[in-house]
């Protein structure tokens, strides 16, 4: 019988220097904070992420000592995302060059993500035609509308995080905190689900499933720490 | 007294009809949802993935606190608010009976796909050919565009709430923005404390114009050329 579910400690053991991380989440609505936590324990380095936002990275959602781990000492080197926003600490990282960055309107990054999960060479969007996003890409002109090609995108690991799941992976998300991560979990080598409750097989009604099991490696339930709940 | 947002607020809420489906963005348009009549419905959509968003819960951050510590897991729902259901500006929000939940990319093909009678942001600048700049200043930060440029695209309305003019009195609706465009000729109608401009065949009309103001001192403080429609109306102003 397959059981994907994994001790948090061991879980991020696949992202190696230099890897390519997907992260979910609006905001810190859907984002994997435990999994996070524990990556900022780990001594790897060069790492890019993707993200709708950079949420976690904000102080109001997330120990501040934790950010600090992830983004100092060249832990996080680039980030991309549709949003960076009010985030002083980053913003100075971006100001001193320790940060790279790179936008993507948001709609756009998420069907570049549904695209590279679903086995999808591309897709041409209206969004960004004359604006600064369409540099370097290609304009065609369909049905007498211009649209840019855009490319599908993957990832090393990605993070991504829901309410529920069984130990197969099939998952269900809380209210709007799906955003993100049923897209991201198609798009990884590696992809490891954060929940807040695990169930027994059959527990989900197969009609209710959001996130189907065949997308999920690892099933990670992290201790809850009262911080956490205060925190979320 | 009530405020410059405020009028503007109530203007654009007087536009929508019952039953339209209406993203409303970060900042200003979030007010929107306040002066929506009362006896309409209208389906506030959040580009971070809900339709038929409610009642905003609001309070002091210790209150807040307490709230999400109180409203996690199976006890609470989209009827009494849940720690995880937010609207775009991430304020906890209760959903309208009829209301869905759904991921990103479903949300942006409501968007992009015309699904959406109307799509209400803000704006940094807008010119005379309906371009929009509303996600950069040069040389402050990076913020990046979050949705925007996806809203505007495919929005049966695309509707701009802004203030006529900058804090140090420069007209924000230009002959030609100067700042990064968030899209080009998307714009169909403005909103600011003075005004309601709708664009027609190329161009703006000023079609309604608040009581206050006169038309003279309106031009002066307007770069982009008007031109006045001929049954002008008056703009609404919020009860004190």
């Amino acid at each position: 019988m397959i059981d994907k579910v994994t001790r948090l400690e061991t879980a991020v053991d696949s992202i190696r220097s230099g890897s390519t991380i997907m992260v979910g989440g609006f905001t810190i609505s859907g984002c994997p904070l435990g999994l996070l936590r524990e990556l900022s324990k780990r001594p790897v380095n060069n790492l890019t992420t993707i993200s709708e936002d950079i949420g976690f990275a904000n102080t109001s959602s997330f120990p501040a000592e934790a950010i600090r781990e992830l983004f100092t000492g060249g832990r996080i080197r680039r980030v991309c995302a549709s949003f960076i926003g009010a985030n002083p600490f980053v913003n100075e990282l971006i100001q001193k060059g320790e940060l790279e960055y790179e936008l993507i309107p948001q709609g756009t990054l998420a069907e570049r993500i549904r695209a590279g999960g679903s086995g999808i060479g591309g897709f041409y969007t209206p969004t960004g035609i004359g604006t600064i996003a369409e540099k370097g890409k290609e304009k065609k002109v369909i049905h007498g509308k211009e649209y840019l090609l855009e490319l599908p995108l993957r990832a090393d690991v990605a993070l991504v995080k829901a309410y529920k799941a069984d130990s197969m992976g099939n998952a269900v998300f809380k209210y709007s905190s799906a955003n993100f991560n049923p897209l991201m979990a198609m798009a990884a080598d590696t992809v490891i689900l954060e929940v807040e409750k695990l169930v027994e097989l059959g527990e989900i009604n197969p009609e209710l499933v959001q996130l189907p099991g065949i997308f999920v490696d690892q099933v990670v339930l992290p201790e809850r720490r009262a911080a956490d709940v205060q925190q979320t | 007294m009530y405020s410059k947002r405020e009028i503007i607020a109530l203007n654009i809420a007087n536009m929508l009809h019952d039953g339209d489906f209406v993203n409303l963005g970060v900042g200003m348009p979030t007010l929107v949802g306040r002066y929506i009549p009362r006896d309409i419905t209208v389906w506030l959509h959040g580009e971070n993935g809900c339709v038929g968003q409610d009642a905003t819960i609001t309070g002091t951050q210790e209150e807040m606190q307490r709230w999400k510590a109180e409203h996690g897991g199976e006890d609470s729902d989209w009827k009494t608010g849940h720690r995880d259901l937010i609207n775009a500006s991430c304020e906890y929000v209760t959903l309208l009976p009829g209301g869905c939940c759904f991921d990103s990319s479903i949300a942006f093909a409501m968007a992009r796909g015309g699904h959406l009678d109307a799509t209400v942001l803000g704006g940094l600048q807008v010119d005379a050919k309906g371009n929009l700049a509303n996600w950069m200043v040069p040389g402050k930060g990076v913020p990046g565009m979050g949705g925007a440029m996806d809203l505007v695209c495919g929005a049966k309305k695309v509707i701009i709430a802004m203030e006529h003019c900058t804090k140090e009195g420069a007209p924000k609706l230009l002959k030609e923005c100067t700042m990064p465009l968030t899209a080009v000729a998307c714009v169909d109608v403005v909103v600011t404390e003075f005004c309601i401009l709708e664009r027609r065949g190329g161009r703006f009309a000023v079609t309604a114009m608040n009581a206050e103001i006169e038309r003279e001192e309106l031009i002066k403080r307007t770069e982009m050329e008007l031109v006045f429609d001929k049954r002008l109306h008056e703009m609404e102003m919020p009860a004190d």
